[in-house]
């Protein structure tokens, strides 16, 4: 794909130039400008073609499960009712981040389209048809704009070419203008003529998709909507009168409610049960054993244990009150206690690890050191507790599955449902609801199969299963525990010459596979190997930790940890050698340079989310300009009250450069507040800045959650939160009051980078950085807690 | 047998008493605007009005609604033109949006009260609500903004 992408590129170069050159003695488009020089070779931009080829950059898309599939075929995304109504299909899950009306707005925008006239349909999962649809790792927008835009680029010229027919005049006469197509005269203004798309649609239709290398796209000056923000997401009324639908609003003819209870310790097995109580219960209709999947790797398999089946959801919940079950111990994992084995992560730290990347010669940077600095940073497990819990409606019935759910990888869960039903693929559909949150869990369907093996077990009858808040705390795939090491050498001139990172942590790896109890590379690219920072020594080391219940992904991953660790280390180093932070963290990164990853020893197998790294080379300059945005912005360096602090982090993630001030307010009692936050963004090309503001505005929220309440914790192998009361999040009463966004305005050569989840990494530390500013106090692990001590 | 009204219409329960009116709402009358999030009266997401008076719907029996007029999103507005809605969706608040009806109601039961709310009073007032999507600065503001009268 990546050689064929490239062979595209300079067919598109070589055929199909926007420019034109013509003698201008003959036409009189500059002629008053330039009458008097005779015969002249003018560059003339026709406005019918102000459109341009653009250079098709390769990226991880294409090697992604089923690649990009028909992404590219307007005939597969898009349909024209004779009315002229547009519907464009949305593939990507909708959990917050607007992708479901950003990425239909970029057809709608390349093909001419009124957005008021564009409706939005949810695909099934499909990939072999609309490409990969796993809505995670921040890759919507970075993997799909350019096959929506040549999506709708294709749409606009096969609709110009059907008005040309109809006009029998030449397509280059045709122009797509705002829902129709306007006929061109040879000096190339309008005529007046016009069809509507509806009028074209038929025939639009029927002509073949032109190939790519002929395709013209608009110009950033001719966007519609692109860029604007002023598009509103296509739910948004309907989620301000309760009418959008989510996983539990599916209501289907004869549908029953069922509740599980689950396995409390990962390994834990079904001894027993007694279901007569709980069929006592007014409402209740069956109590059955649903079958878990015991043997690691457990994947995405569901747990096992009892679902109630009941006529509401209450009743369900009554009669899961009233069942008496026994369980079978787990041995490997009953002993699994938090504050025990961060203590055995910590000294797995201080020890060497297995050597992921080497540079130099450590060792002796920090043999020949003058002084040394060596802290660890720990981070807790956590949920991804979104606000909707996880519920799914099954029926499973007639040799057919039918599974409705918010799911953010809608295809793996049918492949997976076919496999556990042993039915063929064909014959399971799965249809994606709006998702109240998915930060990750919504990526594993253990809950979809779940919901289908009880509608088989009671015949085939639709069934929503609910999740309640608690199994929800209790049964995830958590965000790893990790204890990060950081130890800088620092010469006699106090510039550092050595730099050594360590992780601890269980891997998502062991979710899959067998447990090495080291990470792989994709947790190795998050924010380890590539700390950007221009010092001659750099040694990665990953000691050994292994998974005690079910590790998977949190927005942002592994970043989390590696930029609380990384950013808070070079604000305590630079205090350490009486240096400014901002000076000391622009010095670290160094000259401006794109990197080359092999002079730095990363590993062969870097991990560089997927996508080719020509495509998004890392340049230092554009991480130090957010830095120097944001501290600009936040008045860096100015005096503040007593009780009062700036803190600073930058991270790179999923190609996008972030630098986060938080000023810190530290009430008397002690409270941590965060009065006002600034972040500078730089993601490349963008097409929604509003809701990617919104997403750093919510990563705000979430990284202060983070930094401050919330931590899973387990004791005995089992989860000690159960709630909100327990498992807390930011509130109103505490939250980032003010969050400033300064998003870099994009330009040519930068492509769209991820924009999901690149804002959290750096608040956690930015407010543990202005904690220290405010207050002299070092906060190393998260969850801080709300009150310095 | 409770009675009450819902949303204007006149509607009996004759089951559990005790059956929350989250779960009676969704599941019985088939307004599913109304959010379960938490069941204990954490999240707010679950947000009613019950004779105007915010409530949390998991953990109201149908009980306690007896004799009295019970408001849903569905139903604060017959077009979904309520102030608080108005500046819901121009100061785009959403992001999933799953919260979303239950601080509006939040919103809409806060100003019925107090038309020119602090700051800190829609600060202290809508913190019940949790969001994690972290919607937090654009709600405070929208519900300033409906208190002007969008």
């Amino acid at each position: 794909m990546l050689h064929y992408l490239k062979q595209e590129a300079e067919k598109a170069r070589k055929t199909a130039s926007p420019v034109i050159l013509e003698n201008v003695s003959r036409r009189s488009v500059v002629g008053g400008l330039l009458a008097a020089s005779g015969f002249v070779l003018a560059v003339r931009i026709p406005e019918a073609s102000a459109r341009e080829p653009l250079t098709p950059y390769p990226t991880g898309g294409a090697d992604m499960p089923h690649g990009y599939g028909s992404a590219s075929n307007p005939k597969v995304y898009v349909a024209i009712k004779p009315d002229g109504a547009v519907t464009i299909i949305a593939h990507r899950a909708e959990m917050g981040t607007g992708v479901r009306t950003s990425l239909p707005m970029v057809i709608a925008d390349e093909m001419e389209a009124d957005w008021s006239r564009v409706s939005i349909e949810q695909a099934v999962g499909d990939e072999p048809l609309y490409g990969n649809q796993d809505t995670d790792g921040s890759r919507s927008m970075r993997h799909y704009i350019q096959p929506m835009r040549e999506c709708g680029a294709a749409m606009r010229q096969m609709l110009e070419q059907a008005a040309a027919a109809k006009w029998g005049i030449d397509a280059s006469r045709a122009r797509a203008k705002a829902h129709k197509v306007v006929q061109l005269d040879d000096a190339g203004n309008e005529t007046g003529e016009a069809f509507g798309f509806g009028d074209l649609a038929e025939d639009a239709m029927a002509l073949p998709v032109p190939a790519r290398e002929t395709l013209l796209f608009k110009t950033p000056e001719e966007f519609n909507y692109m860029r604007k923000g002023e598009t509103k997401i296509t739910d948004l009324h309907d989620i301000t009168t309760g009418k959008a639908i989510y996983g539990a609003d599916i209501r289907l003819p004869g549908m029953k409610y069922a509740v599980m209870i689950r396995p409390a310790v990962l390994g834990e097995k079904l001894k027993s049960f007694d279901g007569a109580a709980a069929l006592k219960v007014p409402g209740v209709e069956a109590v059955h054993e649903i079958e878990g999947f015991h043997e690691a790797p457990r994947k995405f398999a569901p747990l096992g244990g009892v679902a109630v089946v009941a006529n509401s959801t209450f009743a369900a919940l009554q009669g899961r009150d009233a069942l008496t079950v026994e369980w079978e111990p787990s041995a490997d994992h009953a002993g699994y206690n938090t504050d025990a084995f961060f203590e055995e992560m910590s000294e797995t730290s201080k020890k060497p690890g297995k050597v992921i990347r080497n540079q130099g010669d450590v060792d002796a940077a920090f043999a020949n050191a003058k002084t040394v600095f060596s802290e660890e940073y720990r981070c807790q497990h956590l949920n991804q507790a979104a606000m909707e819990p996880l519920v799914a409606v099954a029926r499973v019935a007639d040799g057919k599955c039918e599974v409705w759910a918010p799911v953010q990888s809608p295809y793996g869960a049918r492949e997976d449902l076919a496999k556990a039903l042993e039915l063929p693929i064909e014959n399971v559909t799965v249809h994606v609801t709006l998702l109240g949150g998915g930060f990750g869990r919504k990526s594993k369907w253990d809950f979809m199969v779940e919901a289908a093996l009880i509608s088989r077990k009671i015949g085939g009858a639709p069934v929503l299963l609910q999740w309640t808040r608690e199994d929800d705390m209790h049964h995830s795939f958590y965000h790893t525990v990790s204890v990060e090491r950081i130890e800088m050498a620092f010469d006699d001139a106090g510039k550092v010459t050595g730099f050594r990172h360590r992780t601890v942590a269980p891997s998502i790896v062991s979710t899959f596979a067998p447990d090495s109890g080291y990470q792989f590379n994709i947790e190795y690219g998050m924010g380890f190997v590539n700390t950007p920072f221009e010092v001659p020594n750099v040694r990665c080391e990953n000691g050994q930790a292994f998974a005690h219940t079910r590790i998977g992904w949190l927005r942002s991953v592994s970043n989390i940890p590696r930029a609380f660790a990384v950013q808070s280390a070079v604000a305590e180093a630079a205090h350490l050698i009486g240096r400014d932070h901002r000076d000391f963290l622009l010095e670290l990164i160094g000259s401006d340079r794109i990197l080359d990853l092999k002079a730095l020893g990363y590993p062969d197998d870097f991990w560089h989310y997927g996508d080719p790294y020509e495509s998004f080379p890392v340049d230092t300059a554009r991480l130090k300009h957010v830095i120097n945005l944001a501290t600009e912005k936040a008045g860096w360096g100015k005096e503040l009250p007593k009780g009062q602090g700036l803190g600073l982090a930058a991270h790179l993630s999923w190609h996008n450069y972030v630098a986060t001030v938080v000023h810190v307010d530290v009430k008397e009692d002690g409270t941590i507040t965060v009065p006002r936050a600034v972040t500078a963004m730089d993601c490349g090309f963008y097409v929604n800045p509003e809701r990617i503001r919104s997403q750093v505005e919510g990563a705000a929220v979430m990284g202060m959650s983070h930094a401050l309440w919330s931590g899973i914790t387990f004791k005995n192998g089992a989860v000690e939160q159960s709630n909100f009361a327990d498992f807390e999040i930011a509130r109103m009463s505490n939250f980032p009051q003010v969050v400033d966004v300064l998003l870099v305005e994009p330009q040519p050569g930068r492509n769209a980078a991820g924009v999901g989840e690149p804002g959290l990494p750096p608040f956690a530390p930015a407010l543990a950085n202005g904690v220290f500013a405010a207050t002299g106090k070092r906060l190393r692990a998260m969850p801080m807690g709300e009150k310095v001590a | 047998m409770a009675t009450f009204t819902v949303n204007g219409e006149s509607r009996s329960f004759d089951g559990d008493p005790g059956t929350p009116l989250l779960w009676y709402l969704r599941d019985e009358a088939g307004l599913t605007g109304t959010k379960y999030g938490c069941g204990q009266g954490l999240c707010g997401a679950c947000t009613i009005h019950v004779d105007g008076e915010a409530v949390r719907a998991c953990i109201t029996t149908v009980e306690m609604a007896d004799g009295k007029a019970v408001t849903t999103i569905e139903g604060l507005h017959p077009e979904g033109e309520h102030p608080v809605q108005k500046a819901w969706r121009e100061l785009s608040v959403p992001q999933c949006g799953f919260c979303q009806a239950g601080q509006i109601m939040q919103a809409a039961a806060l100003l019925a009260e107090n038309q020119a709310p602090s700051d800190d009073e829609i600060t202290q007032e809508m913190s019940g609500n949790l969001c994690r999507c972290g919607c937090y600065q654009r709600i405070h503001a929208a519900v300033r903004l409906a208190a002007g009268g969008v």
